[in-house]
């Protein structure tokens, strides 16, 4: 009769944490990831980035935290993106700026400092006036600054070298004209400008017609156009510059989920199927229409040809507006 | 009628109940913890309301701003460390109260002004929502320019010690407003390079290292005070309808001055709380009272900076403009729930508005309760000794500096200006001057320089529009003022020689 020691039990206890490893391989993710964001609570990429984290975690079966990382016009986040460590589990939502910082001599991140996942949104700028403008459409409107004295008209909608008036000397470019022929007033964001535009302050607010949208419903102002290749089918009736004018520039302000550089090839993959997955769900779909935010998707290749075109259009912009430095 | 009916439907469920209550605790809480702000309380609530129905939503935020308005007086006054910003323009004043014994007193106001003039300013927004956002709507930079230049000087008013050091600290206060990216120019300025001071010095780091941080150092050099009496805390609400009845015409003027700058695109509480403030001690029969304990001020900017949150709602609301930083983040929920800010929305969407008046008075409504309950609870604080309350309020106002951007460079900047509030208090600087030049800066500047640019270099258009005629009228008459005052001085003294 065999018997049973205790040391011979002890033996076989101490065998149990060897076999657990060979049973299964660990999956991703195997426990919360942070998803940062650049700016600050409340706002549109927050909101943004709030939805595509609650979508992410009902689709892998882990929290996914939103932390906002604001600070230095977008430097700080991007740049907590950018120097997490490549393993998954810390990824971001990075936007258009990251195209624009670089050419300003703000840091040294740029689009190639990250592993893109997924494009999820981008909203093209557009042309509003006042209600009460004598310009009834955008051909009026272009005559009119063509005729004009440089700098007699001011357009407004961001910050100085903001996306924007970015879209304004783009504009201003693909019709032959100077950065500076339509003098930019800076304001701190699309609202103020809106307002001081109702206000009979500026003539122009370039800022993305979503944006405008309550003071246009207010019929306090127009818009005139979309610098897009098609038009808003929430705004159908706003028209395209190409439409209209035959110029054919297009930039809009753009959000997408992005890792740190060198983020493993499979993680990627699932990321990135993941976030299609999100990205064509209703409740997706539902939250960005609220919003009116474009619906606009690019896998991870897809995700760096975007930015590089936007690079590159953005950064002809600002070199033409004198805006690039270092 | 049927649209009145229907909004007391939509309030009327178990999930807006709870939602009211739930958010009343938590902005209570969160307003009385020195270095977490009401925009705090409302940004952090933002993922909540992904998971709730559109009204009950909204009432998270109504009642949450609006509690933790009124609960960020109850540091300033016990403890002379104010829980948000608005209630730094009168801590000294509700501080005072409370060394003379009174602290019911300070209290008591700080919650039934509040109250008083969340109602009000309901009322003002169902009655003139429309004409008031006409008038915000016809401010451009000209008028903002003066509008936060006229704030600016309020410095010298709020000040106890004489105006030349007040102006000091309000320049100094200009000066780390200078900071950062973020100025019409686009370009860095004293960043040293650093990434952190890209986005320039906010207000509230400032804010919580000047009041909170120094107050921390002051006790920690200083003997402790004689205990206050160990004894109960008489009704909060005692002495409230007489101070009401003394002080009518300060709430009403503060009421006015709230709903009138919570209107202004931009400009909130804090602004509200200050120029109330400033116009109670300008035009009071009692003066030289102010600063040692006197409860007119309070009754004045208590009503003001609860009212101006309701008039934050006229721009926000009409044509989804931010009536100030609370607003801001609001907007955002009222779309993603369907609920488009502009005129349609008082037309189509009646009822969800008139739902949306209810919740705002019943929030206030139920401030009283609450806010007698947190009273009763933090009176504790008086008998805690300092060696235990004094640390835990530094970690509280590094997390709240840290929470504000996730970012440890706040927690930096809390202490340095812990620093600079001490050695200035200690040499009769007023720091609350200081706070003032950091959050109207960026204002100032942003609306000269924008100003400018759009009249290409000419002063003239300062003074062309009819509001900016006006305040710009004010702002002059109120820099000579004083010198006026001082010259008749010194003619009085050469015919009485005569």
């Amino acid at each position: 009769m065999s018997k049973m020691t205790r040391r011979g039990a002890l033996a076989g206890a101490a065998t149990l944490p060897f076999v657990r490893p060979a049973l299964a391989q660990p999956r991703y993710p195997a426990r919360p990831v942070q998803l940062i964001v650049p700016w600050g609570a409340g706002g549109g990429t927050d909101a943004t980035a709030r939805i595509v984290a609650s979508l992410l975690e009902r689709e892998l079966g882990q929290p996914f935290n939103v932390v906002n990382r604001t600070g230095g016009s977008g430097v700080v986040g991007h740049s907590a993106i950018a120097q997490a460590a490549p393993d998954g589990y810390t990824i971001g939502m990075i936007t258009v700026e990251i195209c624009m910082m670089h050419w300003q001599g703000l840091t040294e991140l740029k689009r190639t400092s990250y592993t893109p996942l997924a494009l999820m949104n981008e909203d093209p700028p557009g042309v509003q006036v006042n209600a009460s403008s004598p310009y009834r459409d955008i051909k009026a409107l272009a005559d009119a600054i063509k005729a004009s004295r440089p700098g007699q008209f001011k357009a407004s909608g961001t910050g100085q070298g903001g996306i924007w008036h970015l879209a304004l000397a783009g504009w201003l470019g693909a019709m032959g004209l100077a950065a500076d022929h339509v003098r930019w007033v800076p304001s701190n964001g699309a609202a103020p400008a809106m307002q001081d535009l109702a206000a009979g302050g500026v003539d122009i607010v370039t800022c993305s017609v979503p944006e405008a949208r309550a003071i246009i419903e207010a019929g306090r102002a127009r818009s005139l156009a979309i610098m897009a290749p098609q038009r808003n089918p929430q705004f159908a009736q706003v028209p395209t510059l190409n439409e209209t004018l035959g110029i054919n520039y297009s930039v809009g302000a753009w959000r997408g989920i992005a890792a740190p550089l060198n983020l493993p090839a499979p993680i990627a993959q699932q990321l990135t199927a993941a976030l299609q997955k999100i990205w064509n769900s209703n409740e997706f779909k539902d939250f960005m229409n609220a919003r009116g935010f474009g619906m606009v998707w690019g896998d991870a290749a897809g995700f760096a040809q975007h930015m590089e075109r936007t690079d590159a259009t953005l950064g002809a912009a600002m070199r033409s507006a004198g805006l690039v430095r270092g | 009628m049927n649209a009145i009916l229907d909004a007391f439907a939509m309030v009327a469920t178990t999930e807006v109940a709870i939602a009211v209550l739930a958010s009343a605790v938590y902005g209570m809480v969160i307003g009385a913890l020195p270095g977490l702000t009401a925009t705090m309380a409302t940004a952090l609530l933002v993922p909540v309301t992904f998971y709730l129905s559109p009204i009950a939503a909204m009432a998270t935020i109504i009642t949450s701003s609006a509690m933790a308005i009124f609960s960020g007086d109850i540091p300033g006054a016990l403890m002379r460390i104010p829980g948000t910003p608005a209630s730094a323009a009168y801590t000294d004043e509700a501080y005072a109260l409370t060394r003379k014994g009174q602290a019911e007193l300070a209290l008591g106001a700080a919650l039934w002004f509040s109250a008083i003039g969340g109602i009000v300013g309901t009322v003002c927004l169902m009655v003139m929502a429309p004409a008031l956002a006409e008038i915000a709507l016809s401010f451009s930079t000209y008028e903002y320019f003066w509008l936060s230049f006229l704030g600016l000087m309020c410095a010298t008013l709020v000040a106890r010690s004489s105006p030349i050091k007040a102006i000091a600290a309000a320049l100094l206060g200009l000066l780390v407003a200078c900071v950062g990216i973020e100025n019409p120019g686009g370009v860095p300025r004293f960043t040293f390079g650093s990434t952190d001071l890209l986005g320039g010095i906010e207000a509230l780091p400032a804010l919580v290292g000047v009041f909170a941080v120094s107050e921390i150092m002051r006790a920690m050099n200083s003997a402790p005070p004689p205990p206050i009496p160990n004894r109960r805390f008489g009704s909060i609400l005692a002495g409230q309808w007489e101070l009401t009845r003394r002080y009518q015409k300060q709430m009403w003027r503060g009421n006015v001055i709230g709903v009138l700058i919570g209107a202004l695109p931009g400009a909130g509480a804090d602004m509200a709380a200050w120029v109330a403030y400033a116009t109670s001690k300008r035009f009071s029969k009692e003066r030289e009272k102010f600063g040692t304990g006197h409860p007119e001020g309070l009754v004045e900017s208590g009503a003001a900076n609860n009212s101006a949150l309701a008039g934050g709602w006229v721009p926000a609301l009409l044509f989804g403009i931010p009536g100030d930083t609370i607003t801001a983040i609001a907007i955002g929920v009222l779309y993603m729930k369907g609920l488009n800010p502009g005129p349609t929305l008082f037309t189509e969407k009646a009822s969800s508005m008139y739902a949306l008046y209810i919740i705002f008075i019943l929030a206030n409504l139920l401030m009283i309760p609450l806010g007698i309950m947190m009273i009763r609870a933090s009176r504790q604080v008086l008998r805690a000794p300092r060696s235990a309350a004094m640390p835990l309020i530094l970690l509280l106002c590094a997390v709240g500096a840290f929470a504000i951007g996730n970012n440890l460079f706040s927690v930096l900047l809390v202490a340095a200006f812990g620093v600079i509030g001490w050695i200035m208090e200690r040499n009769g600087y007023p720091v609350a001057a200081l706070v003032l030049g950091v959050v109207m800066g960026t204002m100032v500047e942003q609306n000269l320089v924008s100003s400018l640019i759009k009249s290409d270099g000419e002063i003239l258009p300062f003074f062309e529009r009819p509001v900016s005629s006006v305040l710009a009228v004010l702002t002059i008459t109120a820099l000579l003022w004083p010198a006026g005052v001082w010259a008749l001085r010194r003619l009085q003294p050469a015919q009485a020689a005569r």
